[in-house]
């Protein structure tokens, strides 16, 4: 039990060093989520109403979408240099790894884009309570994106052009934190309580950090073969 | 100890040799042999547990092998082409993390008196960005020292060495069947072991 404890720390410091020490990379998929938000405001009119309507779908999406350009990285390096073989063939549980390295991945990429949340919402006017709303449902939704992309990125881990093919497979799953994100800064807007769509989003999480696991490692037993 | 019945390898659905069977016991030295695309690889990779064999059983200590086996998962090690090293770290770093993650311990000590020999003294606090393909194979070999595991499945474990490191490989081999330890070694070259345990040669492709 200790030595799997030890083992999974082991892999979170592996991964949080080694991903700290291409930091450009961690870096990337934030420009491209501010970038992206500051190009609505000039392609739609500046206007305070149009933006604060348009807001919270366009933060939504445009999370996604930079959650999806950091995962392509989650398993492929460990597919080229052969770590994963080694990971594979370990004598810890694969499933505990594999919750380790997506909740890593998520601290990595996840977590920075919810602390940038706050800050890029002012573009979009939207009122300091539904700002606060949006950064806790993206605080709830992006561990749960992080699980199903890795699900995905598993299952391509194998292929050389993996990351279209990511596209299409995690977005679909997506939906349902989409809807209920939105909804739940839409309330946060109108002033109404968004606590319903939050635990939605929380039960969401629960299922996947329970199930997703045990996906990713039979993925990944498959990705090695 | 490993026994194989009846192994048969398959890779895209083509069978590359089947009815292989092999019982391995302390000090016993397979050597796999045979030209490129007989499937040496294949073979090692399903003793590893990281393919399915086509056709056949694999046990070790008398129990059917199942893929994530703890027991054996602790017990074997696998070196394959791939040294499995991230260039971002250093060659401690590097294996450390190896080591912790096959549940056995870590001693900075061992790993200083490891590397000296290797000719990678020195070099334990180096990026292993900045090693060449030989050191960085030097690296991965020094898991076989550090993680005390009793069967060495070895692909190619020569390649990329110069002279000196051939002969260590040899050394250290004979040291593990000496003191009772298994291996199975896909190789090209000849060895150059000079223990007297026996030795299978498992011809492939012929």
């Amino acid at each position: 039990m200790s030595g799997m404890l030890a083992a999974a720390l082991a892999l979170a410091r592996r991964d949080l060093r080694a991903a700290l020490r291409r930091w450009g990379e961690l870096a990337l998929p934030l420009c491209f989520f501010v970038i992206v938000l500051t190009l609505f405001p000039l392609g739609l009119a500046p206007e305070r109403d149009t933006l604060a309507a348009v807001g919270p779908g366009v933060l939504w999406v445009a999370a996604l979408l930079a959650s999806l350009l950091a995962l392509e990285s989650l398993f492929r390096s460990d597919m080229d240099d052969g770590s994963m073989e080694q990971l594979v063939l370990s004598p810890q549980p694969l499933a505990l790894m594999a919750l380790v390295k997506a909740l890593t991945h998520w601290l990595m990429s996840g977590l920075p884009l919810v602390l940038l949340t706050p800050l890029v919402a002012q573009a979009f006017y939207l009122p300091g309570n539904a700002i606060w709303v949006l950064a806790l449902a993206l605080f709830l939704a992006t561990p749960t994106l992080s699980l199903i992309g890795a699900v995905a990125a598993a299952l391509t881990a194998s292929l050389r052009r993996g990351a279209g093919v990511l596209g299409i497979l995690v977005l679909p799953l997506a939906v349902p934190l989409l809807v209920f994100g939105a909804r739940a800064t839409d309330l946060a807007i109108q002033g109404q309580s968004a606590a319903g769509p939050l635990y939605l989003l929380a039960a969401l999480f629960a299922l996947a950090v329970t199930l997703a696991p045990l996906a990713i490692a039979a993925a990944l037993r498959i990705s090695v073969d | 100890m490993l026994e194989l019945r009846d192994i048969a390898v398959a890779r895209s659905e083509r069978v590359l040799f089947d009815g292989l069977s092999l019982g391995l016991g302390p000090g016993d030295l397979a050597t796999v042999v045979g030209p490129n695309g007989a499937g040496k690889t294949s073979l090692l990779r399903v003793v590893a547990g990281l393919s399915r064999a086509h056709a056949g059983s694999l046990q070790w200590r008398g129990r059917p092998l199942e893929p994530g086996d703890p027991v054996y998962g602790r017990e074997r090690l696998y070196l394959g082409h791939q040294p499995g090293l991230k260039a971002d770290l250093s060659v401690s770093e590097n294996l450390r993390f190896l080591l912790e993650l096959q549940g056995a311990g870590f001693d900075p000590e061992a790993l200083e008196t490891c590397l000296a020999p290797l000719g990678l003294g020195g070099l334990a606090h180096r990026p292993v960005r900045a090693l060449s393909a030989g050191q960085r194979r030097r690296v991965a070999l020094a898991r076989m020292r550090l993680c005390g595991s009793l069967l060495w499945l070895l692909d190619e474990p020569l390649t990329n060495l110069d002279v000196d490191g051939q002969a260590l490989v040899a050394r250290w081999l004979d040291e593990h069947l000496a003191g009772g330890g298994l291996a199975m070694v896909a190789s090209h070259a000849p060895l150059g072991t000079r223990h007297p345990g026996r030795r299978l040669e498992v011809a492939l492709g012929r």
